[in-house]
């Protein structure tokens, strides 16, 4: 009997640090399981860099998402704002613009889509951000369909894709020549810390987690609930532009199809990385994690030649574990 | 002794009227630095109207309102915050997923200068927010802890020590016992004397008889949207304030 109860309170104890760290475990489990799998290739310097650079821009679309978790919302139209900012950045690259007007375009025309949801989302008073960006997901691809045409524009140049395709050679530290440092992984430490920065040393960012936590207590405050909820859409379809700009990097081209289904991908990584959709809770560094164990998940499947079927029925799985373990966490953790 | 002190809030001849409907007629209030007044009344005999109009969520149809003698017009909650007047709400408006301390300095976060960034100075939310708790002799493991952790009483005092924290004079509470255990009670009632004595002056809405007879010095009674009956505390009984709220002299 009391060492019954021992037990429990020690599940009790543990449940928080599973809260913080039980994502990079398994992400950590994950990644040796694979080594041991795939002693050769798994931890290879080429499949590494693969995989950094095949989660660029969804890592992206994943840190705009998770902020918007963060305050209870939810995002759908992230994969549309990516396609037509895309889209957009194709026809000023086709324009003949000089390579830094086309690459600021596109980060331009996300924010834009982004304050575009925000403000609907705040001035219309919709009952849910849901109903907003479900609107506004089949806008903005549309409207990425109508200026195209709906037709594939392909051919950037060099200085367009450096970001999704540049390569930091590594040769004067010693290394051979394909043990390059892509651009995009240089990127995403660089975009993930500022944003590290920003949700837990800035006021704005406190505020963010706080109104995801108690609106009401945020508006009692003085805080101004509308335009922080602004701020965080602007920068999710900001985020969402940066992504477009990797994707033209790594295609080479802009297509009707891209982006599509990725805002599930995004929300999964929030999830699977531990924000919780009740708002208030999660991490940048989960998010991340979150982002890299979908990843490798493919990855690794991938490489053992596992069906496209099954990575999705595992990643299916993992959402509704990571979810439970989030049930878990609001039965135990709070008072009642 | 408390006649002689300075009224740091007066209200003169407020009405609130909705369309056709009249919330308050005429109603007057003093208070005064330092004092508890327990603010007693039916529901519906316009109590929160009353408050929501002191702190300038409501602005009254006429009547006028004086801070430290001096007539101010109130536009909103935030006008009546630099006037050193804070209300506590019934549902606390606290985030419970943050840190105590983080809720208390929510909205007004001390930063530090890092290069030409405005960072969030952690040290002393944890310090400031600490040496408030202290003053108030409100006990917490630390103000690193989440509000979501503590019970119904440690949050009326955490929310308490929001309102305060920012050198407000003036505590408007809207019933907060009503949701607490018994044991919980006598802490945020003993919280609201230590208050007493900082000097802050503290308007108290309750329906509990017992609440008013602790800390109150003075209660006043609202009787459909008017001034029913008014007295010092030791000048009056239980089932004399019971009669007021039922309309009874």
């Amino acid at each position: 009997m009391d060492n019954q109860k021992k037990d429990q309170s020690l599940f009790l104890k543990l449940i928080p640090y599973l809260d913080r760290y039980g994502i990079l475990i398994l992400l950590l489990l994950m990644i040796l399981a694979l080594h041991i799998m795939q002693p050769d290739v798994f931890l290879s310097w080429r499949n590494v860099t693969n995989v950094f650079k095949q989660i660029s821009w969804q890592s992206m679309l994943a840190l705009g998402v998770f902020m918007v978790i963060v305050t209870a919302g939810i995002d759908l139209s992230v994969g549309s704002i990516m396609m037509l900012s895309l889209m957009v950045l194709a026809i000023v690259a086709k324009a003949d613009m000089p390579w830094y007007i086309v690459v600021l375009v596109p980060m331009l025309a996300g924010l834009l889509c982004g304050m575009f949801n925000g403000l609907g989302i705040t001035l219309l008073r919709m009952p849910h951000p849901f109903i907003m960006t479900l609107g506004t997901l089949y806008i903005f691809r549309g409207a990425g369909n109508l200026i195209s045409g709906g037709v594939p524009i392909s051919g950037f140049t060099d200085e367009v894709r450096y970001l999704g395709h540049g390569r930091i050679d590594l040769t004067w530290l010693g290394l051979e020549e394909s043990q390059y440092l892509p651009v995009s992984l240089v990127l995403i430490a660089i975009v993930y810390f500022i944003f590290w920065v920003f949700m837990n040393h800035t006021r704005i960012g406190k505020w963010i987690y706080a109104i995801g936590g108690n609106p009401n207590a945020a508006r009692a405050s003085g805080i101004n609930v509308n335009k922080i909820l602004i701020i965080v859409y602007s920068l999710c379809g900001l985020l969402s532009g940066i992504g477009a700009l990797i994707l033209a990097g790594r295609a080479d081209s802009g297509y009707p199809n891209a982006g599509l289904n990725a805002e599930l991908d995004a929300i999964a990584a929030c999830i699977i990385g531990g924000a919780s959709f009740f708002g208030g809770r999660g991490t940048v560094l989960g998010v991340f994690a979150g982002v890299m164990i979908m990843g490798i998940l493919r990855n690794g499947l991938n490489l053992m030649d596992v069906s496209a079927f099954w990575q999705q029925v595992l990643i299916g799985a993992i959402i509704i574990i990571a979810v439970y373990i989030d049930v878990l966490r609001k039965d135990f953790g709070t008072r009642k | 002794m408390l006649s002689s002190k300075n009224i740091v809030l007066e209200a003169k001849n407020i009405s609130k009227y909705f369309g056709t409907i009249t919330a308050l007629e005429n109603v007057n209030l003093t208070v005064r630095e330092g004092e508890c007044l327990g603010v007693v009344g039916d529901n519906g005999a316009g109590k929160s109207t009353f408050m929501k109009v002191l702190s300038g969520l409501y602005k009254p149809s006429s009547g006028s309102l004086f801070f430290n003698g001096n007539q101010q017009i109130l536009s909103s909650p935030k006008d009546s915050q630099n006037l050193g007047l804070e209300m506590v709400y019934q549902d606390l408006a606290l985030a419970g997923n943050l840190p105590i301390g983080e809720n208390i300095f929510l909205g007004r976060e001390p930063t530090k200068k890092f290069g030409f960034l405005n960072l969030l100075d952690y040290k002393k939310i944890k310090e400031l927010s600490e040496a408030h708790l202290d003053k108030l002799k409100i006990h917490v493991k630390s103000a690193e802890q989440k509000v979501e952790e503590l019970s119904g009483g440690q949050r009326q005092a955490i929310a308490i020590a929001r309102a305060t924290a920012f050198n407000s004079k003036i505590v408007i509470m809207d019933e907060p016992t009503a949701a607490l255990a018994i044991k919980e009670v006598g802490k945020v009632l003993d919280l609201i004397n230590s208050l007493k004595k900082m000097g802050v002056s503290v308007i108290i809405i309750s329906h509990r008889m017992d609440d008013i007879f602790a800390v109150s010095d003075r209660v006043m009674a609202l009787f459909q949207g008017t001034n029913f009956a008014e007295s010092e505390l030791s000048k009056t009984t239980r089932n004399e304030v019971i009669g007021w709220i039922m309309g009874k002299k």
